[in-house]
């Protein structure tokens, strides 16, 4: 499958998420630089984390309105796939291509450390490779992490089951201690109402080999590998 | 003519920032500070000379970008120079 990582100056998770695409899971990747206007043939995109534009503004503000971000929206619009990773969220964001807004975390300090996840949906393409329930551990490393919306919008986004994962305890209760941002009804991670765009703060790329300790970021990516790898099956 | 954009957190939605600040000022001789909400202010000079115009312009900034308005309000104020209003 191809699959594209896009470049924001100040990205830098990118070449993370590259080596996961390509030595991890061998796929074909490339590189979009922010000034692209074309994704290149790629069929799952990846917004990296990093500090896309150095955060000015808002995080994630000023790249949201780069011009890869017309092609990227295109993609979104037609089915394709689309994964933010932390900054990657916060543009997705800001870009309109998912609900909701982040501000500074509740504590007001840059939390980086391991948190537990559930998830709440496991017939995503992102999330297939999970089992209902599943709880993952995944680490977290952002200031402004702390997801927001009207309480009527959030209603609507749970009952449309767009909150993908949720932080947790390691035995998956919902407690309020276990959320590390202040996040609105724990939500880590959202998806659009299509199911094509998923937006997480956890870094998955940073736990997809047995090198690093933990692997459970890996099936993320390649649920959703398989699941463009079917699709584009089933085109041709 | 020159303007001034404010925006800060919505009102219903809690600021971290400014909650800090205000206990800072509380702690800092400043006991009667109940509220602080933090945000940003830009100064825009704009190549215009209708300050109605402007304002639309500048309230359209706003929402296409200065401000996030799913968290974050604004106001638009024009500060005078050439063309403005009295």
């Amino acid at each position: 499958m191809k699959c594209g990582v896009v470049v924001f100056p100040g990205s830098n998770c990118d070449h993370d998420v590259y080596h996961v695409l390509k030595h991890v899971l061998d796929q074909e990747v490339t590189f979009l630089w922010h000034q692209d206007d074309t994704l290149k043939g790629s069929e799952l995109i990846v917004l990296p984390g990093g500090f896309a534009y150095g955060d000015y503004l808002r995080a994630g503000a000023l790249a949201a309105l780069s011009p890869v971000m017309g092609a990227v929206k295109r993609h979104a619009d037609a089915g394709g796939l689309v994964l933010g990773i932390c900054n990657g969220f916060q543009v997705l964001l800001e870009a309109g291509l998912l609900p909701g807004a982040m501000r500074r975390n509740e504590n007001l300090r840059f939390q980086c450390l391991d948190v537990h996840l559930r998830a709440e949906r496991t017939d995503l393409p992102f999330t297939r490779g999970f089992q209902a329930g599943q709880v993952l551990r995944l680490p977290i490393a952002h200031a402004e992490g702390n997801y927001e919306d009207s309480p009527e919008k959030l209603d609507a986004l749970e009952a449309n089951g767009q909150v993908v994962f949720r932080y947790c305890e390691p035995d998956g209760r919902v407690t309020p201690g276990s959320n590390p941002n202040g996040a609105a009804r724990n939500i880590a991670g959202v998806c659009n109402a299509g199911g094509n765009v998923l937006g997480l703060m956890p870094h998955p790329e940073r736990c997809s080999e047995p090198i690093l300790g933990n692997t459970d970021g890996l099936a993320i990516f390649a649920s959703a590998v398989q699941a463009g790898s079917q699709a584009v099956g089933a085109r041709r | 003519m020159k303007a001034r954009v404010t925006v800060y957190p919505r009102r219903e939605i809690l600021d971290p920032q400014g909650k800090a600040i205000r206990d800072a000022l509380n702690r800092v001789g400043f006991p009667r500070v109940e509220e602080v909400r933090a945000g940003k202010s830009f100064e825009i000079s704009l190549g215009a000379s209708d300050a109605e115009a402007a304002g639309r312009e500048l309230r359209d900034m706003c929402e296409k970008l200065l401000a996030n308005t799913v968290v974050e309000d604004y106001s638009v104020e024009i500060l005078g120079g050439e063309g403005a209003q009295p």
